[in-house]
């Protein structure tokens, strides 16, 4: 890999050419076999015999927002993976979830990962918060033959803005449009569900705390509707993943307290199974 | 008829390293060493945009002297050459080794192959390990030839003197405050008098053991260099 044509050894001349900050569009040149949007879509759709990632549910806090994703990928009606991880921290200030295609979709996390940091070394400055969500969009909108045929990477895009100082969220469909919501999103087989709760428990003065009980319980609720999402799981210790992202950059927040959110959540559903009610008016 | 102008090789050879020599002595040096918590990279760089230390990759960084479209293309091609390994295979598969062997092939051949100017550039590569005791530093010259450095090295205009400098003064595990403080001492004792580099004609990054993210490089801001060096009163 990487020799020069000529057989020196050197560096081909690709490499030296200044020019492209971005690292797919090198990629393209040097090695097109690695680039996702290249490769021939399967003639006929694919629909259960590959993982599927489910639920990923994400909502902005007063300095910052919070992702989550529920562990659980799906093989049709086999439950493929019980502690797969969709979240995943695409720079210091902004993090991805992925739905979809798992396969797919957490190749072009590592792709949209290696671009950001490409152009971060290159440029010697970070993307802006949108410049990194276009981006995002295009590298989804190379995966749409796959997506006809079944294999649909939906992901589901927050970070911290430096500029304004807060978190923002963009969605985005297999065509490549990218959608920036307000407060909170959901998206995958189960976010009907969690979008419904979210609804309902979303407050504009949430702590992150706070914030993390409610995109927890939205998982539940998720979990609760949508088989294919997966509820905490008590005997394995296996709980959602949840990411934050503030002015102090993405943080994971430890499995320990994640667990413990669970066990406040499935308390309060031992008593009421529907989880906090709402106020009528 | 016209008779070819013979030029004996070694003459031909000797000729293009004196220019490839020349270029790079008109530079200020660059100082690389090892102290408690990594590896710190220090240079004489008035600029604050043109940088002549950089991160290639997680523990790889990348410090040059010379002409600077030619190191900034090399190091450009670096950061392609870790970027597509690291994709390609795993980020541990991401080698300094790896990174100054594509490098001495490149400026090799390029010095040798009669078509193109020798490239007027030193290279610093330097290699993070989780041991202090396996941390990598290269030595890379205009001529492709790699040297294995230890502890300490310079390289640019007047490396004799910064070094030797260095020589007297280095000491193992420094701490991070007085290994800046030797390396700016080192850099200022480049001509005959010695002189006193300020805060804001140096520019510092570091390879750093202690930060938690894979992403060992950080570059020194201009706010903590100044509380190095106080002015004079």
């Amino acid at each position: 890999m990487a020799t020069h044509p000529g057989g020196t050894g050197r560096l081909p001349d690709s490499f030296l050419t200044p020019g492209s900050s971005s690292f797919a569009e090198f990629l393209g040149e040097q090695a097109p076999e690695l680039l996702p949007g290249r490769r021939t879509p399967p003639t006929s759709a694919v629909t259960n015999e590959t993982p599927h990632a489910t639920t990923i549910v994400a909502a902005t806090y007063e300095g910052g927002v919070v992702v989550a994703g529920d562990r659980r990928a799906t093989m049709g009606n086999v439950i493929a993976q019980r502690d797969i991880e969709k979240v995943f921290p695409a720079d210091e200030y902004s993090c991805v979830g992925i739905a979809g295609a798992a396969g797919l979709a957490v190749e072009l996390v590592r792709l949209f990962q290696v671009e950001l940091e490409h152009y971060e070394k290159i440029e010697g400055i970070t993307l802006s918060i949108d410049g990194k969500a276009n981006r995002l969009a295009a590298l989804i909108r190379s995966n749409l033959p796959m997506a006809m045929q079944g294999l649909a990477v939906v992901p589901l895009f927050a970070g911290f803005d430096l500029e304004s100082s807060g978190g923002r969220i963009f969605s985005y469909d297999v065509t490549g449009g990218r959608y920036e919501e307000t407060a909170f999103h959901a998206v995958g087989s189960g976010s009907v569900f969690a979008r419904g709760s979210l609804k309902k428990l979303y407050r504009d003065d949430l702590t992150s705390r706070e914030c993390v009980m409610a995109v927890v319980q939205a998982l539940y609720d998720a979990a609760d509707d949508d088989s294919a999402t997966g509820g905490p799981d008590l005997s394995r210790r296996i709980f959602p993943i949840v990411a934050m992202v503030s002015a102090d950059g993405y943080s994971r927040l430890p499995d320990i307290e994640v667990g413990e959110i669970a066990d406040e959540v499935i308390a309060g559903r031992m008593r009421r199974p529907d989880g906090p009610a709402a106020n009528l008016s | 008829m016209t008779t070819p102008f013979y030029v004996s090789p070694e003459q031909l050879m000797k000729d293009r390293a004196d220019y490839a020599r020349k270029g790079i002595a008109r530079g200020r040096s660059v100082v690389v060493l090892q102290y408690a918590d990594g590896i710190a990279f220090v240079a004489e760089n008035p600029s604050q945009a043109l940088h002549k230390v950089s991160e290639i990759y997680d523990r790889v960084a990348f410090a040059a002297v010379g002409r600077y479209n030619e190191f900034e293309n090399l190091r450009i091609a670096g950061v392609r050459l870790a970027d597509l390994r690291g994709y390609s295979y795993d980020r541990t598969d991401v080698t300094g080794r790896g990174l100054a062997n594509a490098y001495a092939q490149t400026l090799g051949t390029i010095f040798s192959s009669g078509g193109e100017k020798p490239y007027e550039v030193e290279i610093f590569v330097a290699e993070l390990a989780e041991d202090p005791a396996q941390d990598q530093i290269y030595r890379l010259t205009y001529d492709g030839s790699v040297a294995d450095e230890h502890g300490f090295a310079a390289m640019g205009g007047s490396v004799e003197p910064v070094t030797t400098y260095l020589k007297e003064h280095y000491r193992p595990d420094l701490a991070f405050d007085d290994a800046i403080r030797l390396a700016a001492a080192a850099l200022g004792h480049d001509e005959s008098k010695p002189r006193t580099l300020a805060a804001d004609a140096l520019e510092v990054a570091v390879l750093d053991r202690a930060r938690p993210q894979p992403r060992k490089f950080r570059r020194i801001p201009a706010a903590r260099l100044a509380s190095l060096f106080p002015a004079p009163a």
